[in-house]
């Protein structure tokens, strides 16, 4: 079947595509533009792993629609460190040994992400919570809270 | 995934017309959190979807100061829902369903309307709005009309929609003053986790008294469909609110739920949470209603 239109910014570039209709947002992003941080997990909004923000919410990208997406502005974990300086999140990610595989870290960074864009003075609480829809099957929770919670720590300390 | 044609209408008029056109080989979509999983299951296969998400007016949330009416968009999320400060003082049953669906990412994508529509036993955002005794606008090709929601469901994913028709609006009639309510999903995990049992109750109170006027004591997984439990209802009303009377309720509703075995859980124990949390949500509904009444 044909394919129709996209107009849509990603990680702060504009794109005009063509895509099949029935491409998920992850396909798209992995397989048409090689930006392969969103990981394929369970691929039926479960694991989070393909977790990416929409207009500064995280979204599933494998249950996404690249269509659903027209107009709105993607961020991936590819988007995220700002002039070759990481985002203060990755950062944390790794003082903090966060990450052990790496396959969810993707997801928890921007589902992290989109939680102190709403919220930067989230406690421990409300991170757990946010997190909770992802898994990580190295079990490395209790890491990847600290690392999360440092980062509301420190934002609180600059101010 | 099965190959698709995606169609953007933007009026209920052209999504209906447009759903007419194709037949039965076109479907709605809305956030997309079950009908594209279903599409890349195989199990739904349209040759047309529908998005609903770009038509005016449908996502908003308003509540009619004068009146008192609460009118939920069919496409608002679970997220917006989860976030309405409305919703967390003046319907916070609503609040303690919603806030526990899927995960953040679905909640920001999955809306209210496809919770409904989706008719699974389960559907944590149907039964809230049962003990609230909400009613659906409903909008096809014949024009708009409305249902109860109770009786919207007639079996795992049925509902009395017919082909082509949207929900459009859930219609949250006023609340009497004394009015408490509370819901409360019973399962083993926090995040992605379909309820053993889901429990809500509302109570109103007669003025000066802890006397029953109005009970609604709504399960999910209790049935086939989202049900009323009508004799514990009955029981309560007139009676003394007390975890004595609440007790009995609970014991009432077990009886009445058609609760069975699953994986998920068996149907003996189903019963026993029936009846132990139909009486922890009676007594949050009187500890609501006195926090309303110390505002």
């Amino acid at each position: 079947m044909n394919k129709q239109s996209l107009e849509i910014i990603i990680n702060g570039e504009k794109y005009s595509l063509a895509v099949e209709p029935n491409r998920t947002l992850l396909e798209m992003l992995r397989d048409d533009l090689e930006l392969t941080g969103a990981k394929e997990g369970c691929g039926e909004g479960v694991c989070g792993s393909c977790t990416v923000l929409m207009d500064g919410k995280p979204v599933r990208s494998c249950l996404t629609l690249a269509l659903e997406a027209s107009g709105s502005h993607v961020t991936t974990v590819e988007g995220l460190a700002q002039h070759g300086e990481l985002d203060p999140l990755q950062q944390s990610f790794i003082d903090h040994g966060a990450v052990q595989c790496g396959f969810c870290t993707s997801g928890m960074l921007m589902g992290a992400k989109g939680l102190l864009l709403e919220n930067p003075h989230a406690g421990a609480k409300e991170i757990r919570n946010s997190l909770s829809g992802h898994i990580c099957r190295c079990t490395g929770y209790t890491k990847i809270v600290e690392a999360v919670e440092s980062v509301v720590e420190s934002s609180k300390e600059k101010r | 995934m099965k190959k698709f044609k995606y169609l953007i209408p933007k009026t209920l008029d052209e999504a209906v017309s447009l759903h007419q056109s194709h037949g039965g080989s076109a479907m709605y979509v809305a956030g997309g959190t079950d009908v594209i999983v279903k599409i890349t299951s195989g199990k739904l296969a349209p040759d047309y979807l529908i998005s609903l998400k770009h038509i005016d007016g449908q996502s908003q949330l308003e509540l009619n100061t004068e009146t008192g009416v609460f009118c939920i968009g069919g496409l608002v999320t679970h997220r917006t829902l989860e976030m309405s400060s409305v919703i967390r003082l003046q319907y916070p049953i609503i609040h303690d369903a919603v806030q526990r669906i899927g995960s953040t990412q679905i909640r920001n994508v999955a809306t209210i309307g496809g919770n409904l529509v989706n008719a699974v036993p389960s559907a944590d955002g149907a039964i809230p709005l049962i003990a609230l005794d909400a009613r659906l606008n409903i909008y096809g090709s014949t024009g708009e009309r409305s249902v109860d929601l109770i009786h919207f469901f007639q079996g795992p994913g049925q509902t009395v929609l017919d082909r082509g028709e949207i929900v459009t609006k859930i219609i949250v009639p006023k609340q009497s003053k004394r009015t408490g309510a509370a819901y409360q999903k019973f399962g083993r995990r926090a995040a992605m986790e379909l309820p053993l049992i889901g429990v809500g109750v509302l109570i109103i109170l007669e003025e000066g008294s802890n006397r029953c006027a109005k009970a609604r004591i709504a399960l999910g997984v209790a049935a086939p469909t989202p049900i009323r439990t009508l004799s514990a209802e009955r029981y309560l009303v007139g009676r003394e609110i007390t975890e004595d009377t609440l007790n009995e309720a609970g014991k009432l509703a077990a009886e009445e739920s058609r609760v069975r075995d699953s994986v998920r859980g068996l149907a003996w124990y189903r019963r026993e949470m029936v009846a132990v949390l139909v009486q922890r949500m009676g007594m949050k509904c009187l500890q609501r209603i006195k926090e309303s009444e110390g505002r």
